[in-house]
């Protein structure tokens, strides 16, 4: 049961096959079998079966959708009303949201059963998942390797069938780079898809919401609930959403793939690079024609990224204060005591190195040099993106340099930790929707082939990733000892 | 580009973030290793660049001016760590 994709199971819900209230129990008992993955930070049973049971009641008015009854989970860092939301840090450790993020309502209003709150590096900053404070997250293909970050938790509950699908948030590859490490689809939308209303935030110029799924079909399915205009989020953008769905058997004769010699040069482990190169093949059956192109700001990225995100963090997390909600020290002495040590005493590691970046690239004498030109250099990071997508339809690389790294390997060196995102965090920056896709195995970890697309192209990327799913089966490998 | 260690707690305090001792030299090391990274863009000819924002250049949405939020004091007061007769309750400012 737990391997049926969403249609599959919105047909067994169909027919009687089997309830909601029996599907939200097997994945709960699921859950509580394989917790030492720690993916999940919250367990929402007695939510969860109360949907399940208003979900079949549902059902059998035949007024029901393909997610009706269908058990997820949202990452931590998406607000839902009277439960916990941590965003995996201690300064959220008591917070019981009073609202729910828009992506949450939709889920609710599709009638979706949620089965608890994923684990994440905290408030999303990290590339492996052990920024967290409620502890690392494992990967399941290899427990002795990080599922990748921040979207840890969604990515090992997808792979081990601890969760239909799952939602992520992607700032710098925080959908994909964890979705290629655990062999699972992820998608990030183009900036001002989905809304950003109830989704803490990070960096609010980059932060995007989006599916982790089993395949490209169920991310279409995923999205089409999630996407669209909202006014409650100043940036959201007013542009009509398409039936995801419907593109999805289009042919890919004709279609271009633009490969930039960036992506494959130094740096990427050649294990990889050979099974790209096996998934590119893949695409010229297909009928894809694939050239090379240039993209020569790509190696800008991570600079700009971390002055920008670092930046917009450090105003972003001002709002965690002791006074209105979160935690708080015992005994302030005064108010610049309370501030200080209730921000001290809850925010972890990374986290303070970034707001003390982001806080010195803002500073008097510091702003022109640091911040506007990373904007500037944001430009023509986007200008390389808009170019090549005027040349082809889609541009295909590696998500990230390497399969899973080992648990604690790069905990100690946050510089090689950021450059774990290589390969994600231009797409962030130029804004456009991008895709990771299982293409299969380097010794035995999973890799993942990023599909990157031109703004609002969502539906042809997953035209193209479902396409690639109809000839190849990586998609449907499961962990082992999770099967 | 280096900082220091007086540099570091002084961007601490700007950030109102409370930093142990003993973590001062690991957090300078670190911010002069991010500082180092940001080279890279020194060399680079940005002039008559314009800066970049928002991916779709879009500017700030305005609304019709009419109040569309409802009253959540209670609800936001309930989560708060000390509240009294509606109000925050924080150490004494002035003396």
């Amino acid at each position: 049961m737990q391997n049926k994709t969403i249609t599959e199971l919105a047909q067994g819900l169909r027919s009687g096959e089997f309830s909601s209230v029996e599907l939200t129990s097997a994945f709960l008992g699921r859950i509580r079998q394989y917790s030492s993955l720690n993916a999940y930070i919250t367990i929402t049973e007695e939510l969860a079966l109360q949907q399940a049971k208003t979900a079949d009641a549902r059902l059998a008015t035949g007024n029901a959708e393909l997610l009706t009854g269908i058990p997820m989970a949202q990452k931590d860092i998406f607000c839902t009303e009277g439960v916990k939301t941590t965003c995996g840090s201690k300064m959220l450790d008591n917070f019981i949201a009073p609202y729910n993020a828009t992506v949450v309502d939709k889920f609710n209003s599709a009638g979706a059963v949620m089965l608890g709150k994923l684990n994440m590096d905290e408030f999303a900053m990290g590339s492996s998942n052990e920024t967290s404070y409620y502890g690392a997250v494992k990967n399941p293909w290899d427990v002795n390797t990080v599922p990748g970050g921040s979207s840890g938790g969604s990515a090992a509950a997808v792979a081990a069938r601890l969760a239909v699908c799952a939602t992520g948030t992607d700032t710098g590859g925080s959908i994909r780079q964890p979705a290629a490490l655990c062999g699972i689809t992820g998608l990030k939308p183009t900036y001002g898809r989905v809304s950003r209303y109830g989704m803490i935030a990070y960096a609010s110029s980059l932060d995007q919401g989006g599916p982790m799924t089993r395949s490209a079909e169920d991310a279409a399915i995923m999205l089409q609930t999630m996407a669209g205009f909202d006014p409650k989020d100043s940036t959201s953008v007013d542009v009509p959403v398409p039936d995801y769905k419907s593109g999805l058997a289009n042919s890919l004769e004709g279609l271009s793939i633009g490969l930039p010699k960036e992506f494959f040069g130094e740096g990427l482990n050649s294990d990889v690079a050979a099974t790209l190169e096996a998934a590119i093949n893949e695409y010229r059956k297909l009928g894809a024609k694939v050239t090379e192109i240039s993209m020569p700001s790509l190696k800008l990225a991570i600079p700009a990224y971390y002055v920008i995100a670092p930046a917009e963090c450090s105003a972003n997390l001002s709002r965690f204060d002791g006074v209105r909600f979160g935690y708080r020290c015992e005994n302030p002495a005064d108010l610049t005591d309370l501030y200080t040590r209730s921000r001290g005493e809850a925010f972890g590691k990374e986290v303070k190195r970034r707001i003390l970046m982001g806080t010195y690239a803002l500073s008097a004498g510091y702003y022109d040099a640091y911040y506007i030109k990373a904007q500037k250099i944001r430009r023509l990071i986007s200008e390389d993106f808009k170019k090549a997508l005027s040349e082809v339809d889609v541009i295909m690389g590696p998500v990230t340099p390497s399969t899973a790294f080992g648990l604690g390997e790069k905990m100690d060196n946050p510089i090689e930790m950021y450059l774990s995102d290589i390969y994600t965090i231009a797409i962030n920056l130029a804004g456009v929707p991008a895709m990771s896709v299982p293409a299969g195995f380097a010794k035995g970890l999973p890799v993942g082939l990023q599909i990157i697309g031109n703004y609002f192209a969502e539906a042809k990327l997953l035209n193209i990733a479902h396409q690639y799913q109809q000839v190849t089966d990586w998609h449907t490998y499961i962990p082992s000892h999770f099967e | 580009m280096s900082l220091t260690a007086d540099d570091v707690k002084k961007i601490a305090h700007l950030a109102r973030l409370g930093i142990e001792q003993q973590h001062i030299v690991s957090y300078t090391k670190d911010l002069s290793g991010m500082l180092e990274l940001m080279t890279q863009m020194s060399n680079v000819d940005i002039n008559n660049i314009e800066p970049m924002a928002h991916p779709m250049d879009q500017t700030q949405r305005l609304r019709a001016d009419v109040v569309t939020e409802q009253d959540y004091r209670e609800k936001f007061q309930a989560i708060a760590p000390q509240v009294e007769a509606g109000l925050y309750l924080v150490p004494k400012v002035i003396e």
